[in-house]
């Protein structure tokens, strides 16, 4: 499965896969691989496929805290309640309008650093590590920081624009500026990483093509547009799924951004789908209905997913090429 | 973003092995000083009250104060037990999950087994599924098992992930030649001697990468941990929250007590770096 070779990150790592047929062979019947493997398995069946099956059957009841053990069978209330209730399509729509914002321009900047980084530099290893940094610094801490530079009165980010002649920004109240003040955290957080990830996959690009491109004639912009954004391809759609779930599943941010309360905002304006699972659920003592946004939540990131992938393999058969997406998988929770 | 992508190095071919330009380096240089200068300007922060913040002309510099604002800070929430706790935590992650998914790694790797690309492929397909879809069952999990609020709750559910298992088993497939487990077998030896004298020698870069990565993922998880665990036994994510949210006289001492727990890790990140980038490069690469 090892869609491209590396070029200098662990030069041993790049044996081809392939004699491991030979191995399978080799010792047949190894029935100490189950008990190698049981742990992952024991650890998946009880905190990940028991929990999402809990929650399905939770979604049907009217679950409380209080009376967790006896709840009553409602069938689909929940989700009736759920799509008739004007809290879950605000915070839909807040959810894709901040994921929008958050990840578009993170992606772009992401790839354009990575085209800078796969100069020859001086110093790489320092800027790497320095573009990661914000990547070290966990949600809280970046949030906690990041509120007070948006912070109306304090904040520096208001003393620049007032610096400039430019209006002071009200980045809590009003709805765009604080989407795009969560959005900025994200941002902040996840373009030196994203576009690491970028640079691995520029470094796997053949030499040869961009010299072949060369001698045909072609630009560095040419280059750029035939030879890198091709090359990088199954990289790029990785980035977007993970960037999709990561966006759907926005919740510490505007959690820290309004103080810890779930409300995001006094008008609700940045409340993501996270946020008002955790309002129902915790604030509200309305699991059930908190398992049906999580519920929802779950098919729009399968959703998601999926018309990524079609829209990419259109484009990949178009192209005559074939789309894989297993070639991005492995990072998926690194994040 | 377009001219940025190509204004380096202008009229020469691309794809790593061009000279940057004094352009390149202008727009590197401004990334990195956007990286570090939110950390940078939280000392800042750190060490002046709010009304110097509000003057017309905002401080640049930190001051002493920072030391005298950690102090207060450290006295409004448990930020000491909530780094022992994040070290604990952080720590059994790391060596729970590289152990374990070593081990499943070698035997998807290199084991022969019924339904082993089932049971790969059903890994793969778990590291879509977001964390928030089970979270309240879980928690009534750990309730029931009387684990909420305790440390373990936090560490159980992550112990071996998808990501580490798939991560060391396409390491195990390239890196340890078929030739020395032949080898191996021939002199008689059993899967799990292999395991710890031909496959752990060969993989220790490999599992010293994800035991870093697993270490700064736990340690910045917030989601589960907060849901989980207290504010009186947190983990340092949960101390910042209640740090924030709580009453501070100054923004002063919320800013200084998130300065102190975050520091530790940047420095170790710091020092760490090259290795942490490279294994995020080369799980990029690998597939």
């Amino acid at each position: 499965m090892t869609v491209l070779s590396q070029p200098d990150v662990q030069p041993e790592a790049a044996v081809t896969p392939r004699p491991r047929r030979r191995a399978r062979n080799l010792h047949p019947g190894s029935r100490i691989a189950y008990v190698y493997v049981l742990p992952f398995f024991l650890v998946f069946a009880a905190f990940s496929v028991y929990p999402w099956v809990a929650t399905a059957w939770e979604s049907l009841h009217d679950t409380r805290l209080s009376t967790y053990n006896q709840s009553n069978w409602i069938g689909l209330a929940n989700y009736h309640n759920l799509f008739t209730n004007d809290f879950f399509w605000h915070a839909f729509r807040n959810t894709i309008t901040i994921g929008i914002i958050s990840t578009v321009p993170q992606l772009c900047m992401a790839l354009g650093i990575a085209h800078l980084l796969n100069y020859r530099l001086r110093g790489r290893t320092f800027f790497r590590v320095a573009i990661l940094m914000p990547y070290a610094t966990s949600l809280a801490a970046a949030t906690v920081i990041f509120a007070e530079l948006f912070d109306p009165n304090l904040g520096l980010i208001n003393w620049s624009l007032h610096a400039l002649h430019l209006p002071s920004v009200d980045w809590q109240g009003s709805t765009w500026p604080s989407q795009i003040a969560v959005s900025t955290i994200v941002i902040w957080r996840w373009t030196g990483y994203n576009a690491l990830i970028y640079l691995a996959g520029m470094q796997a690009i053949d030499t040869d093509l961009y010299e072949a491109a060369a001698m045909d004639g072609a630009g560095r912009w040419a280059q750029f547009r035939y030879v890198t954004l091709p090359g990088l391809r199954p990289t790029i759609l990785f980035t977007i799924v993970v960037s999709t779930i990561g966006a759907a599943q926005l919740f510490g941010e505007p959690l820290l951004y309004h103080n810890g309360l779930p409300d995001g905002g006094t008008q609700n304006q940045y409340q993501t789908l996270g946020l008002l699972m955790y309002q129902q659920g915790w604030t509200n003592d309305r699991l059930g209905l908190a398992s049906a946004t999580a519920w929802t939540m779950f098919l729009i990131i399968i959703l998601a997913v999926c018309t990524n992938l079609l829209i990419a393999r259109r484009r990949e058969r178009r192209e005559g090429r074939r789309a894989s997406i297993v070639a991005a998988v492995p990072e998926v929770s690194v994040r | 973003m377009k001219r940025t992508a190509t204004s380096g190095g202008k009229g020469a071919a691309s794809g790593g092995v061009l000279d940057a330009n004094w352009m390149t380096y202008v727009v590197i240089v401004l990334v990195t000083l956007v990286s570090i200068f939110p950390l940078y300007y939280t000392i800042v922060m750190a060490s002046h009250t709010n009304a110097e913040m509000a003057a017309s002309r905002p401080p640049i510099l930190p001051t002493l104060s920072v030391f005298d604002n950690v102090k207060k800070a450290l006295e409004l929430a448990p930020l000491n037990r909530g780094l022992i706790n994040s070290v604990i935590v952080a720590g059994s992650l790391a060596i729970g999950t590289v152990a374990l998914s070593t081990l499943a790694g070698f035997a998807f790797a290199k084991l022969r087994f019924r339904g082993s690309n089932i049971l790969l492929a059903i890994c793969v397909a778990t590291m879509m599924v977001p964390l928030q879809m089970g979270v309240i069952p879980l928690y009534m999990l750990m309730a029931k098992l009387g684990l909420a609020g305790h440390l373990t709750a936090v560490i159980l559910p992550s112990l071996c992930t998808a990501f580490g298992v798939f991560f060391m088993r396409q390491y195990v497939a390239s890196a340890v030649p078929d030739e020395l487990i032949e080898a191996a077998y021939m002199d008689g030896a059993r899967p799990i001697r292999v395991f710890w004298s031909v496959v752990v020698p060969a993989v220790r870069p490999a599992m010293a990468v994800l035991g870093m990565l697993t270490f700064l993922m736990a340690w910045n998880d917030f989601f589960w941990p907060i849901i989980v665990l207290s504010s009186q036994n947190p983990t340092i994510q949960v101390s910042f929250q209640s740090l924030a949210t709580g009453y501070a006289p100054q923004q002063s001492i919320v800013m200084a007590g998130t300065l102190y727990g975050t520091l530790p890790v940047l420095v170790v990140f710091a020092l760490l770096g090259r290795q942490i980038v490279g294994g995020i490069m080369q799980g990029a690469v690998k597939g």
